[in-house]
């Protein structure tokens, strides 16, 4: 019972110890997010905030825009096929456009950002610890949470919302393809339908969660980076930590952002 | 006053001492090698003269400030003064290797672009490298990065040069390069040099001074020629090369002869039947046991 009662203690330990040091860490960064900015800030940090926005944002576009137009597919498609039987159609471009905008332009943006940049953020950081990169920063009078956090954070701040909108576009786009061919509905009247289906709140809970996402997705994916210990193998279990704990809280983020909004009203 | 000032050293992993109470004084100017086998600290020492870990207990103080208690802005003002070569180079692998020369250039300083790159060239034609400027870290030889790493170091022009493990998986001939490449650097710019190392030729080739280490201690510091003439068994040992003799200690021995010499004990044969049988008789047929 001892031994039952010491591994339970240990993980709780272990776990209040990763949480303690991930808010350390996002807080640390949110104070250093003003070097990144342009004008104001460290103009090389900028640099490669804009290099970062490149490879989160612009490379990730194919990949969430054939997410989107497939989900988009999906839900169309498995909506009309219940709300025909009640005779309610119509009622598909009402659940594509709500179901897009607030629940899965966001969650499937954080999810192809959290596999692709995530992993390859952990990955990086992992080996800069292996190879002593970042000792070497710091000797240098660097500070890493500047040098090599500020910029990932303020590229996937401005990236993962402008993704999540592009999203909601392909998924409600896919919408209104398979209602053209499934019920010949008019394009323009898809979105006039869209327009009145969807609320300016409901854009905004969805650019809200992502960017609570895109907060998550960087900070654990820097943070499983930055406990990578060892040889070359640990960088590759840091990068699968890196994705599956990002994920994971991402989710667990989207249920508390939409019972918050629920619960107040919002939705 | 010394460049580098030591005291009462405690250094701790874990509740493990690996550094127990060191003290030394690295003059301005000198080359002080700290020498010792695996193990012995000298690592952890170098990690803690250059900010990146805090002692358990003591002081270190470099150019009369405390780095163990310093604020982060005073910490980062004396590593302005230190250049650091890792023992692996630790280059950026997306930068090449005029931009890993240029970095600490063109962001601690407000020098022209122009002047940067004319100080770049300077510093890899110190090294050698001065034709290698356009090539990334993983297109060079492992001396080519030991060397690019120097080059890096020395890009403020550091008062302390810091050197870890510099012949460490190199070519003997390339070691020597790397021996005459610090005794160049520090005539050149009469630089305060820290090697660490457990190289005797290279050790005894660069140094002014000699702080031997074994388990977080110093055993000896001095001269070259003090160290060659020290009686300290464990310095003999080290200069002599002789070995620990681990594989007759008596640890291994009782190993030997527990695991290795006596015959193992034959596994039980599977006979299932047999703990059913004990089983029957033990909580059917037998009237004491209550059900």
């Amino acid at each position: 019972m001892a031994t039952f009662a010491e591994k339970v203690g240990k993980s709780t330990l272990e776990h209040l110890d990763y949480i303690g040091g991930l808010s350390i860490q996002t807080w640390a960064t949110i104070r250093a997010l003003g070097v990144a900015l342009p004008f104001t800030g460290n103009r090389y940090r900028w640099k490669a905030a804009i290099v970062q926005m490149l490879q989160i944002g612009v490379e990730a576009i194919p990949m969430v825009g054939l997410m989107a137009l497939c989900c988009g597919f999906i839900l169309a498609m498995q909506g009309a096929s219940e709300l025909r039987r009640v005779g309610a159609m119509s009622l598909t471009i009402d659940l594509v456009a709500i179901g897009f905008t607030r629940e899965l332009g966001p969650l499937l943006t954080a999810i192809a950002v959290s596999g692709r940049s995530g992993s390859a953020f952990s990955a990086e950081i992992g080996t800069m610890m292996v190879t002593e990169e970042v000792n070497a920063l710091r000797v240098m009078a660097f500070d890493p949470v500047e040098f090599v956090l500020a910029p990932k954070l303020l590229a996937a701040l401005i990236t993962v919302p402008c993704l999540t909108v592009f999203c909601n576009v392909c998924g409600i786009f896919a919408g209104g393809v398979f209602m053209f061919f499934s019920t010949h509905l008019g394009l323009g009247t898809y979105l006039h339908g869209v327009m009145t289906s969807i609320h300016l709140r409901d854009v905004i809970s969805g650019v809200i969660k992502s960017v609570a996402f895109a907060i998550i997705i960087v900070m654990v994916g820097c943070r499983e980076g930055f406990r990578t210990h060892g040889g070359p193998e640990a960088v590759g279990r840091s990068a699968t930590a890196g994705v599956v704990s990002s994920t994971f809280l991402v989710i667990v983020a989207d249920a508390v952002f939409t019972a918050i909004f629920y619960f107040t009203g919002g939705h | 006053m010394a460049m580098i000032s030591i005291r009462d050293l405690v250094v701790e992993y874990g509740g493990r001492r690996v550094l127990d109470g060191l003290s030394l004084d690295i003059e301005a100017g000198e080359t002080m090698v700290l020498l010792g086998g695996s193990g012995a600290g000298k690592s952890t020492l170098m990690r803690q003269i250059i900010g990146l870990e805090r002692p358990k207990s003591g002081s270190i103080s470099v150019k009369g400030v405390d780095i163990t208690r310093c604020s982060p802005a005073e910490l980062k003002q004396i590593r302005r003064s230190m250049g650091v070569a890792f023992q692996d180079g630790a280059l950026f692998n997306s930068l090449s290797i005029a931009d890993n020369v240029a970095l600490p250039l063109r962001e601690h300083t407000s020098l022209a672009p122009s002047i940067i790159d004319l100080d770049v060239w300077i510093k890899l034609a110190a090294v050698g490298l001065a034709e290698f400027g356009k090539l990334l870290p993983q297109e060079l030889s492992g001396g080519m990065k030991k060397r690019a790493a120097v080059a890096r170091a020395l890009a403020l022009d550091p008062e302390i040069l810091v050197f870890d493990e510099p012949s460490s998986g190199l070519d003997p001939i390339v070691a020597a390069e790397l021996d005459d490449l610090i005794l160049f650097l520090k005539h050149t710019f009469q630089q305060t040099v820290i090697v660490v190392t457990h190289e005797l030729p290279s050790a005894f080739r660069i140094a002014d001074r000699i702080a031997m280490l074994y388990k977080g201690s110093f055993l000896a510091v001095g001269t070259k020629e003090q160290i060659k003439a020290s009686q300290n068994p464990h310095v003999r040992q080290f200069l002599d090369r002789v070995p620990d003799n681990t594989a007759t200690t008596r640890t291994v021995e009782a190993y030997f002869e527990k695991y290795v010499q006596s015959p193992a004990p034959s596994p039980r044969p599977w006979r299932p039947w047999e703990r059913v049988e004990a089983y029957f008789e033990k909580y059917v047929q037998s009237p004491e046991v209550k059900r």
